[in-house]
């Protein structure tokens, strides 16, 4: 689960980790109030679940509150795209007003869990700011590397060396050794995958203030979490991944003409891969999860029947264990019987009673065809759409 | 010579009797040997002291392990309490043990990683199917219907494309030694290099299908160990994602040049440069075989 920025600040705020001071605003005139109570520039930022702002126009700063609500003004309510968005984008419903500080030194410093290794690890850089990301793409030796222990503990002196060598001055050796404490401290009591400081500035006093901050909490650990569950990114939720996630299917809406009814993660990719490779555009990919009941599938299927971009359903199911093959095609007549509009069906099952779930999918009242392999079953869903043009 | 179960395995069931636990112990049981397909006793805190589907329950592996001496346990526990019930199993040093649960924290496998240095326990999964002997013998939740005993030896990230293949690979004629699911969690067990090795020395499997996906590190580890010695048997790899939605590409921006942490072309051209050959589709493995 993403925290918004405005989140993750609050939470380090609470590990003793120095902030510029902020506010959240919903609307311009609350903007201008926010940048006035916090006196001098101001930055003006969109509150959004992605990274990426800074290039994309989503952090601007300000001289003045007239100022700072013209540049919210001109952000809420818009689609903020950037390069860690979907491609539709997220729109900003809320605003960060954050005092502005001056800095000329800044670092870059994150926790990620180092998946060779299996430890939590700092990664951190020289040079923080925004185009870190596409200056370490382009040389990944920038971003050093220091494995922590599986619970983060660590050697102070070593990772004081490690902070020596990799150009953090002498005058502010002491604080960024602190908070990178303070931060694996977080990371590990908040079950993090991802904190990230971005850019962490070096301040004249010898302090270090971090002036962006990422989390990424893992979303399977929230049961220990129920603070920061709480905080949920409801707002980039979208209404019809949600319903089929509450019905066990892993649902992401897309803007092509085969619906795909696919059981496992493994199958749904291979067949995403192969509907793309045989010129078709899928409506979206779904992953039924073992425990699906055939009304919770039929509520995932009946997601594709009400959405009029899809022209056909392909179904690619493996039964086994708790998924047969006749669950799949008792999904299909019960999303169908309480609805007017139906698409053609391409039935592609293999696996525990395949048989009974063929027979049972031609008494299905829409065309169904009953393809030899995978293959051709895609071949046939593309013709399908190519048959009947829009 | 089926690899990571021995012919003689007793095994034990963890989070035996809930829902799903029951469900998939019964069909286990049936599709082994004997009377209980190998399968010696469950472990359900509180629980201990009575019986299920015809087997003791006891409170604690420890327990288990002094009546019943099991060497291999499949953990079917709650995600909640999965880690610990790992940790029970690797304390107790069970040589396999099998985590099917999906959703397990991923702190919690890291505490788990851990744990497994320097222990003698094999770990395979969490969020794994689990492995099957065609024929012999199940720790697993997989599907068996098309399953048939050969010389294929497959190690997979997911479960559904293994049912697949396997049916596929039955029709045409090639059996399979051992099938396993590593499992699709980032943090986990043994992985695609572990299952070579078991696969190399294994005289019973003649050929290995690595069946990958977009992200990790598992293919990338896999072209290592493959670079590093002469294998001596084909390895064919279905890797799939090559156009996964873009939510599913998401990753840690920033991160994932430092930590390579790779894409369907860059996992590809690794494991072709160790001799490895690549199946597009779920539908070409056999082929792959073949050829």
């Amino acid at each position: 689960m993403y925290l918004h920025e405005a989140h993750a600040k609050d939470l380090l705020s609470r590990y003793g980790i120095a902030l510029p001071g902020g506010r959240i605003a919903h609307s311009p005139e609350e903007a201008a109030d926010h940048a006035t109570a916090l006196g001098g520039s101001v930055a003006v930022k969109a509150l959004i679940h992605a990274g990426g702002r800074g290039l994309a126009g989503g952090v601007r700063m300000a001289q003045t509150p007239a100022e700072a609500k013209d540049h919210a003004a001109d952000m809420l309510g818009t689609n903020l795209v950037t390069a860690q968005t979907r491609s539709r984008g997220e729109t900003v419903h809320e605003i960060y007003i954050e005092r502005a500080l001056d800095f000329s030194r800044s670092l870059y410093l994150s926790l990620i869990i180092d998946q060779r290794r299996a430890v939590p690890t700092l990664l951190a850089a020289a040079e923080g700011g925004t185009d870190l990301e596409e200056n370490a793409a382009a040389a990944p030796a920038m971003i050093q590397k220091y494995p922590l222990a599986a619970d983060g503990r660590h050697n102070p002196a070593a990772l004081a060396a490690f902070l020596d060598m990799l150009g953090v001055p002498d005058s502010h050796a002491g604080s960024v050794l602190a908070i990178v404490e303070s931060l694996v401290g977080a990371f590990i009591d908040s079950d993090a995958t991802l904190i990230e400081v971005n850019p962490l500035a070096l301040m004249e006093d010898g302090t270090a203030t971090a002036i962006d901050a990422k989390i990424i909490l893992d979303g399977n650990a929230l049961f220990r979490h129920p603070d920061l569950a709480a905080l949920g990114d409801t707002a980039r939720a979208d209404a019809v991944e949600t319903l089929a996630q509450e019905n066990e299917i892993n649902f992401v809406r897309m803007d092509g003409e085969i619906g795909l009814v696919v059981n496992g993660a493994g199958l749904g990719l291979a067949t995403h891969d192969m509907v793309i490779e045989a010129g078709g555009r899928p409506a979206n990919f779904m992953d039924i999860r073992t425990m699906a009941t055939a009304d919770q599938i039929a509520t995932g299927i009946g997601l594709l029947l009400d959405d009029p971009g899809v022209r056909v359903l392909l179904v690619n199911v493996h039964g086994g264990g708790m998924t047969t093959c006749d669950r799949i095609s008792d999904a299909l007549a019960i999303a169908m019987q309480d609805r007017e509009r139906t698409v053609p069906v391409i039935f592609r099952v293999a696996g525990q009673n395949a048989t009974e779930a063929r027979e049972a999918a031609t008494g299905l009242p829409t065309p169904c065809t009953i393809p030899e392999n995978m293959t051709e079953a895609v071949r046939l869903a593309v013709a399908e759409v190519a048959r009947c043009p829009s | 010579m089926p690899i990571l179960i021995a012919p003689d395995a007793r095994i034990l069931v963890q989070g035996m009797t809930g829902k799903a636990g029951s469900f998939y112990t019964r069909l286990a049981m049936e599709y082994g040997p004997g009377e209980t397909g190998g399968y010696v006793a469950g472990v359900t805190p509180g629980k201990g002291n009575t019986t299920h589907l015809g087997l003791p329950v006891f409170d604690t592996v420890a327990e288990a392990q002094t009546e019943t001496a099991p060497t291999a346990s499949i953990i079917m526990a709650p995600a909640p309490v999965a880690a610990a019930a790992m940790l029970e199993a690797i304390e107790a040093a069970i040589p396999t043990v099998v985590c099917v649960t999906e959703r397990v924290p991923v702190l919690d496998m890291v505490r788990v990683r851990d744990a497994l240095r320097g222990s003698e326990t094999a770990l395979v999964g969490p969020n794994s199917q689990g492995i099957l002997v065609p024929g012999a013998r199940k720790i697993g939740v997989m599907s068996t219907a098309d399953a048939s005993p050969g010389g294929i030896g497959i190690a997979a990230r997911s479960a559904s494309l293994t049912s697949e293949v396997v049916a596929q690979l039955s029709a045409a004629g090639l059996g399979q030694s051992t099938t396993v699911g590593i499992g699709g969690d980032p943090i986990h067990g043994i992985g695609f290099a572990e299952c070579l090795a078991f696969f190399r020395d294994d005289p019973d499997t003649q050929a290995v299908v690595l069946i990958g996906e977009l992200g990790g590190v598992q293919e990338e580890e896999a072209a290592d160990f493959l670079a590093a010695e002469t294998y001596g048997k084909p390895v064919i790899a279905l890797l799939v994602g090559r156009h996964a939605p873009e939510d599913r590409r998401m990753g840690h921006a920033g991160t994932v040049s430092v930590l390579g942490s790779g894409s369907i072309a860059q996992k590809t051209a690794l494991l072709e440069s160790t001799g490895v050959r690549i199946a597009a589709t779920p539908d070409d493995v056999a082929r792959a075989l073949g050829s």
